[in-house]
């Protein structure tokens, strides 16, 4: 974007007498964009390790066939050791693992944590357009966590503690029949208040990025991250309150006695999995989407060459989050629907495919010919390329009603999704704070530790899913704690991935203990001459007021005129 | 310094409030889903809801299906409740009745709600009821009994459906649920089938 500018560099010592809270109050109170979006990636970090240690259990116990792992976790957590008590734990710690990993840990990092951080530098805009509701949607969504994690230990099933009903919260599963108890109450609540923080979020970016572009940063030369953020923000404001409306109707039919999904009363749980569903699809892209901007940035700075396609970059993440919207059926070919509808949802479907190919040839064009240095962020990158290759794949290959049929809740469709967000959202999470982390920090981090880091999590992760790609075939149901023995082999192999992908994160966790340690002070930019972005051009940490004075935007002219070289897309 | 800063706040609010419009209306949209569902299953017979129709079919066809009967009573409703027979086979445009017996097992009198669908569920389009108990609540006293007409057709253009043509027999499904005790009598259930 902007070539690095003088503009800013007086920045911190303008601002420094005017001082702002110190201690637990900056934190507390904190208006200010990067103080919040250190928050968001603390929790998603804390969030992070939780869901992390929820799915190293289920591994541990999918290990071997035979449930032993979790009637032996309920004895020490809830006193109870029976085998039913530990098939229930194990319903509760996927439930807890996927909403903990969706709502509390991959969007807190792309939108709240890299969201808030970089979307006002990197527009040249001083602050977000509403502080004050971005400290209550990052409180929000605190509250929201400790309602998750309160689920797990109060009354759910009759006899059981916590909802083991999926992140899906199904009726009759998550309706008084299954779980009469209030863990589901507390699940549905936590949605609600994380929902709540991600709509007032996706406000506040919206009212920054139409509103606060400093002069001369005109739409089509936004970053494609900020692009990313955009449309994310779009989806959710589209989709989040389709979600709160059936877990409205499914609250009320829990506690106060309508009948939306209650056949008894005309309700039809069916109905629950369409309304879920029109929010559940694009729901996948608010998870995606915000990556697809940070991998741009990152292959655009590594590979020291303009994003490739820029203009058709942008249209691609529009038409994904435009089609997101049309493809919700694709979740439920088994519920019974015409041929007429199963073929309409099959080809919206497949159509997906295009804009997504578009964008995953122009980050390889993107790279080729380019001068590619080969650092951590860059790692990650060309990491996500090719695992989000692999799960849009195995997308296309579910997005066939027939194949559906037979693979529908398996371990292929466990492998398709984690393909497409453990590996895909989790890389480009990874690609963007190593990215990021010097600017962030001021500190330099260990590249030696940041590439075991890759490493270790590349080989852990692709062991851990790649043979449960075969397990579904074979037919090994999701959702059970125990299986044939038949399924054993490829269960160990997938249980041995997860320990080192778990190793990965210990590696991750030192690498940061390590760098704050060492302290090795950060360069305004530390990536040379690729890294084009407006974030470069302030000192690294960025101060705490940047932009206060807007940027300057190569080729926009001071007197306010547009100017007349630029084509869209060249700025970039 | 201060004009541009307030026309910036003023522009803020209203992409706030544009905002907040947009996810009440989101909102909206979601509970109006609700009756719009209902209508789409009756007008297509989406989720295996039967249709239903006013008087016999004009044209008889040529296949014949097999039609089975399905009925349950869920807990709560001390009613025992059967079919006349287990299935029947009717050719397409012909109109059947079947008969279903219940029977209140309780010392009180009680009154229940029927949901219904057929299976497979892209058959409700083409499977038309005249006449049926489950289109108002029943009333039992202790100890009575009765016996309930079933009165349908299979549209010929069923025929003409390929999502159908492998399909050779259909399962109609009743279940009685205990009517909500404050309502008053027979009201008319528009609801989907459950």
């Amino acid at each position: 974007m902007a070539s690095v500018s003088e503009f800013a560099h007086s920045e911190a010592e303008v601002h420094e007498e005017h001082g702002h809270p110190t201690g637990w109050r900056r934190y507390l109170f904190s208006t200010n964009h990067k103080d919040i979006g250190t928050l968001y990636l603390v929790l998603a970090i804390c969030a992070g390790i939780i869901g992390m240690l929820l799915s190293i259990a289920i591994r541990a116990e999918l290990m071997f066939p035979g449930a032993h792992v979790f009637p032996v976790l309920s004895a020490i957590l809830d006193g109870d050791g029976s085998h039913d008590a530990g098939k229930n734990l194990y319903n509760v710690f996927f439930s807890a693992h996927a909403v903990i990993m969706i709502f509390f840990m991959v969007m807190p990092a792309m939108m709240g944590g890299f969201g808030n951080w970089f979307v006002p530098l990197l527009i040249g805009a001083p602050d977000m357009a509403f502080p004050r509701l971005n400290n209550l949607s990052f409180w929000l969504l605190v509250a929201g966590f400790v309602m998750a994690m309160i689920s797990m230990f109060v009354d759910g099933s009759p006899g059981f503690k916590g909802f083991g009903g999926g992140w899906v919260l199904y009726p009759p599963m998550a309706s008084t029949v299954g779980t009469p108890g209030p863990a589901a109450d507390f699940f549905i609540l936590s949605f609600h208040l994380a929902g709540m923080a991600s709509i007032i979020g996706a406000i506040n970016f919206i009212a920054t990025i139409f509103n606060m572009r400093a002069p001369g940063m005109t739409m089509f030369r936004m970053p494609l991250f900020v692009w990313s953020v955009l449309v994310t923000a779009f989806l959710l404001l589209l989709a989040l309150p389709v979600l709160a409306g059936a877990l409205t109707m499914l609250l009320t039919d829990r506690n106060f006695h309508t009948t939306f999904f209650e056949p008894s009363g005309g309700g039809d749980p069916i109905l629950y999995q369409h309304i879920f569903w029109f929010f559940g699809h694009p729901e996948v892209y608010i998870l995606i989407i915000p990556g697809f901007g940070m991998i741009s940035q990152v292959v655009a700075t590594f590979a020291k060459k303009p994003v490739f396609g820029y203009a058709g970059m942008v249209y691609a993440m529009l038409a994904i989050g435009l089609l997101g919207f049309m493809v919700w059926a694709h979740h439920m070919f088994t519920t019974g629907m015409s041929l007429a509808a199963q073929r309409y949802f099959v080809f919206a479907t497949m159509v997906i495919a295009v804009p997504t190919g578009v964008k995953v040839f122009s980050w390889i064009a993107t790279m080729w010919g380019g001068s590619i240095s080969l650092r951590p962020p860059m790692l990650w990158a060309i990491g996500f390329i090719f695992v989000f290759t692999v799960g849009g794949v195995t997308g296309v290959v579910l997005a066939n009603a027939a194949i559906d049929r037979y693979v529908h809740d398996t371990y292929y469709v466990v492998a398709h999704f984690h393909y497409v967000m453990s590996l895909g959202a989790v890389f480009s999470i990874f690609a963007g704070f190593y990215y990021w982390f010097p600017k962030m920090t001021g500190y330099l981090y260990d590249e030696r530790l940041a590439k075991w880091h890759f490493w270790v999590s590349f080989v852990g992760i692709n062991l851990t899913f790649f043979p449960q790609h075969f397990l579904g075939f074979q037919g090994m149901p999701r959702r059970t704690i125990d299986y044939a023995d038949a399924y054993w082999l490829w269960n160990f192999v997938s249980s041995i991935g997860a320990y080192i992908s778990g190793a990965g994160t210990l590696v991750f966790l030192y690498l940061i203990y390590e760098a704050f340690k060492a302290k090795r002070a950060a360069p305004a930019n530390p990536w040379g001459p690729g890294a084009t972005t407006l974030e470069w051009s302030v000192p690294s940490p960025a101060p705490f007021h940047t932009w206060e004075t807007p940027p300057h935007i190569p080729g926009y002219d001071e007197h306010g005129a547009e100017p007349v070289v630029a084509a869209p897309g060249s700025a970039h | 310094m201060n004009a541009p800063h307030d026309d910036l706040a003023r522009r803020n609010r209203q992409f706030a409030l544009g905002g907040v419009a947009f996810v009440v209306g989101m909102l909206a949209l979601a509970y109006a889903a609700v009756p719009f569902y209902s209508a789409f299953c009756r007008a297509t017979g989406y989720g295996g809801t039967p249709q239903i129709a006013k008087a016999d079919a004009r044209t008889e066809g040529r296949r014949t299906l097999r039609v089975a009967f399905d009925t349950n009573v869920a807990p709560g409703l001390a009613w025992s409740f059967e079919p006349e027979t287990d299935s029947v086979v009717v050719r397409t445009g012909k109109t059947a009745t079947v008969f279903f017996r219940a029977r209140n097992l309780s010392d009180q009198p009680t009154a229940a709600n029927a949901t219904f669908n057929v299976t497979p569920e892209v058959s409700g389009a083409w499977f038309d009821k005249i006449q049926c108990f489950c289109f108002s609540e029943q009333h039992l006293g202790p100890h009575e009994s009765a016996e309930w007409p079933v009165v349908f057709f299979l549209d010929p253009k069923l025929e003409t459906d390929e999502s159908m043509a492998r399909v050779d027999s259909i399962t109609l499904s009743y279940t009685l649920f205990a009517a909500p005790p404050d309502r008053g009598d027979s009201r008319e259930r528009p609801g989907p089938a459950g």
